[in-house]
């Protein structure tokens, strides 16, 4: 059987200016579990991405068509609230974003804006958060000091954690290692699948591998148009279109 | 000699002509200074500071024209940073990108070149005359506060503009809305750029004389505006009053040019002297936006 769908894309196209960068893409993303969204630069992943939280209501010149069901509801509808939905809606970036502030005020932010300002409350989500983005041990003792003073792996992991304190249902990955090593990637991905279990995850990468080894579905996007989407273990060692064979061996990309 | 000898030694002349053009202006400068120094330092006492103007060039002191100053500057701080810092954020958060935007913003860029005497016009027909402030602090405070007002929306915007995108979408990200961003990210992150170029803004201001003149500042004052707080032993022991900005006022540069144009030589050294403090309140409000600077630097 398969799982609800959190996400149902529907022959969505989107325009910066008179440039189309999606052209009527469909697909589904199931709840807890992983989808990828796959391709080359410039294939319009990430504004695919920043559609599901509608993070590009903030670009002037944006303008799309078709649909998006979020639980089966218009997304782009308008009585929907864009704070709300973006804080069940959560977002990592591809650089690092940490605010210019201390560790704990980077995770609590998210909880003050909302007018919670109980103390003991706001410790143990702060805790909680950063224990799930497997932070706590290499910061318990410098919550004080500037989000700044950490590494580029962990400022990302860090902005996971503050991701999830907002208690969100899904997260939205938007090339989260693009700009760290192979080692904190590889802490960044085991995150990604132990995060599954309780949030349904879409993750933009044009890296292959990540997209074999993180996700369960993959969707792969060429110059604008899906040109398959299916299960990760299918497309991988049996895709239908040629250009995903000529992108997952690697020809092109 | 070939190309790459030639190219060494190009290098080295304009290297020379460099180092020649920066000490020019610190020779200047420094010569300036030495000789206001030589002839003011002795004229430079807790006498002066607490004396009003007098005929008598050893009598003479600066009292009205400093507390003056200080009246003047506090009003134009008041009108124009809030004015300021808000057209700031309007312009680069809020305003959407058309024609109107357009105009205000190259018309803003404009006002920021204008002359200040030109400034001392506007005021004189609108503040002094039109509103009949006549020649009161606050005519001078509003008149300076418009001066500066450009640069203030200016600076206000580069450092908001200084401030990542990053950052916003990480806000926004996160449920914000709009004006939390600005004033919980945004404006925190931008403020040690936007007190420097406010800072800067002031120091000019202060020693601004053409406007002030214009819409008649007085030269000779020998009383202080009322102050605005004042204290009793009846009650309810302390009043405060906001007549003191409707007196009439002098200011440093005023006071500084009323002496250089005296021909006796007593004056000169007041001039001299009056210029050091004047320095010195520069300097300071320098100094001040330097250290806000290096404290406020962020990388990202």
């Amino acid at each position: 059987m398969e799982p609800p769908k959190v996400f149902e894309i529907e022959n969505l196209s989107s325009f910066y200016g008179a440039k189309q960068v999606l052209k009527k893409v469909s697909l589904p993303i199931y709840e807890k579990s992983v989808t990828s969204l796959m391709g080359p630069s410039g294939c319009g992943k990430s504004t695919l991405i920043r559609c599901l939280n509608r993070m590009n209501d903030l670009v002037g010149n944006f303008r799309m068509e078709g649909k998006i069901l979020y639980k089966s509801k218009d997304l782009f509808s308008k009585d929907v609230d864009v704070t709300n939905l973006r804080r069940e809606i959560g977002m990592v970036f591809q650089k690092p974003n940490p605010f210019p502030k201390s560790i704990y005020e980077n995770i609590a932010y998210g909880l003050k804006i909302q007018g919670i300002s109980n103390r003991e409350y706001l410790d143990g989500v702060v805790e909680e958060s950063l224990e799930r983005a497997a932070l706590w041990e290499e910061v318990k003792d410098r919550l004080r000091e500037s989000a700044l003073s950490l590494s580029g792996g962990q400022q990302q992991r860090l902005c996971i954690a503050r991701a999830l304190a907002v208690k969100p249902r899904v997260i939205l990955f938007d090339e989260p290692c693009s700009a760290l090593d192979p080692i904190a990637t590889a802490k960044i991905e085991e995150l990604i699948t132990e995060l599954k279990q309780n949030y349904t995850i879409a993750i933009v990468t044009h890296n292959t591998a990540q997209a074999a080894r993180v996700s369960d579905h993959t969707a792969f996007l060429f110059l604008g148009d899906m040109i398959e989407f299916g299960t990760t273990a299918k497309m991988f060692t049996v895709p239908k279109d040629k250009r995903t064979e000529e992108y997952l061996t690697g020809k092109f990309g | 000699m070939n190309k790459a000898q030639l190219d060494k030694q190009v290098d080295k002349l304009f290297k020379f002509i460099g180092i020649a053009s920066t000490l020019f202006g610190l020779i200047v400068l420094v010569a300036l200074v030495f000789d206001v120094f030589t002839d003011g330092f002795k004229r430079l006492n807790w006498d002066f500071l607490v004396s009003f103007p007098s005929r008598k060039p050893e009598k003479a002191g600066i009292l009205s024209a400093w507390v003056g100053t200080i009246w003047v500057m506090l009003t134009t701080a008041v009108l124009a940073i809030p004015l300021g810092i808000a057209s700031g954020i309007h312009l680069e958060e809020y305003a959407k990108r058309n024609r109107l935007t357009d105009f205000i913003e190259i018309n803003i860029a404009n006002l920021a070149g204008v002359p200040s005497v030109i400034y001392g016009i506007l005021g004189l027909g609108l503040f002094v005359r039109w509103l009949n402030l006549d020649r009161s602090v606050l005519a001078g405070g509003l008149t300076l506060a418009l001066l500066i007002l450009p640069t203030v929306i200016l600076s206000t915007r580069e450092a908001l503009r200084a401030v990542p995108f990053s950052i916003r979408e990480a806000a926004f990200a996160l449920g914000a809305t709009k004006w939390q961003v600005v004033s919980q990210q945004v404006l925190p992150a931008a403020l040690g750029n936007i007190l420097t170029g406010i800072i800067l803004a002031m120091s000019r201001a202060i020693g601004e004389t053409a406007p002030l003149i214009t819409i008649g500042a007085l030269t000779y004052i020998p009383f202080l505006p009322e102050s605005p707080v004042s204290f009793s032993n009846q009650f309810p022991f302390l009043q405060v009053s906001s007549k003191g900005f409707l007196d009439a006022f002098t200011v440093l540069p005023i006071q500084i040019f009323n002496w250089v144009s005296r021909p006796q030589k007593g004056f000169a050294s007041c001039a001299a002297a009056g210029i050091i403090v004047l320095l010195a309140i520069t300097l300071f409000m320098n100094g001040l936006a330097i250290y806000l600077r290096q404290k406020h630097q962020k990388r990202w």
